[in-house]
């Protein structure tokens, strides 16, 4: 299970929707429990650095990598997983969401339809790395933010 | 002494160990010291033929080592 606290699970939406109709991404930090639930109390907004249109696809430079891990350990947070928005497309990953993946980290998927949030989903790599959904908590989508 | 921090995805290859400290001199050296230490890493950074694998970057500091090499045979 992945629980977003409430001011990460804000920023993400914003975040998601002032990018519209582009992809956002960023990490996400938190603590890891023994029996694998994760929190997520802080993010951090990282640029897309896909070339060209960054409307289907984003991508996160090595310096970028090497700034949130140093982030994480300024924090005394572990880097967790990459949040990104999937804008007028569902919070399921991609073919190339997934060749890009690694294991361990979560992947959660904003979907922004037409500018407003519309619905979040997470998933991570399995042992076959296939992606498989994580229960994610809180769900409630707030319209108005 | 370096300071080598490992990305979170690799952790369970040097038993969850964050930072490694390493008395070392250059960056293929600090290499041989953590992938002796920590041999399941190997793998994850090196190709069969012993180069860094293509996906994988490391920094000295805020700079990309490929960077830097590609600087002095300019």
């Amino acid at each position: 299970m992945i629980v977003f606290e409430p001011d990460p699970l804000v920023r993400i939406k914003i975040h998601a929707r002032n990018i519209f109709p582009e992809e956002c991404c960023g990490f996400l930090y938190g603590t890891e429990q023994a029996d694998g639930t994760r929190t997520i109390y802080k993010i951090l907004e990282v640029d897309n650095a896909k070339p060209g249109d960054k409307r289907r696809r984003f991508e996160i430079t090595g310096k970028d990598y090497m700034q949130g891990e140093r982030f994480a350990a300024d924090n005394e947070l572990t880097l967790l997983g990459i949040y990104h928005s999937h804008p007028n497309h569902p919070a399921i990953p991609s073919e190339h969401d997934r060749v890009a993946a690694q294991p361990f980290f979560s992947y959660t998927i904003i979907s922004v339809m037409l500018g407003n949030i519309d619905h979040i989903r997470s998933w991570r790599l399995n042992d076959a790395s296939q992606f498989e959904e994580e229960n994610f908590s809180p769900v409630q989508i707030n319209q108005s933010i | 002494m370096a300071t080598v921090i490992i990305p979170t995805p690799l952790r369970k290859f040097t038993n969850q160990t964050a930072k490694i400290q390493v008395e070392a001199g250059t960056v293929g050296e600090i290499i041989d010291r953590i992938t002796h230490d920590f041999p399941e890493l190997k793998k994850h950074l090196l190709d069969p033929q012993g180069g860094l694998r293509s996906f994988v970057n490391i920094f000295s500091g805020d700079d990309d080592i490929r960077d830097l090499n590609r600087k002095k045979r300019q």
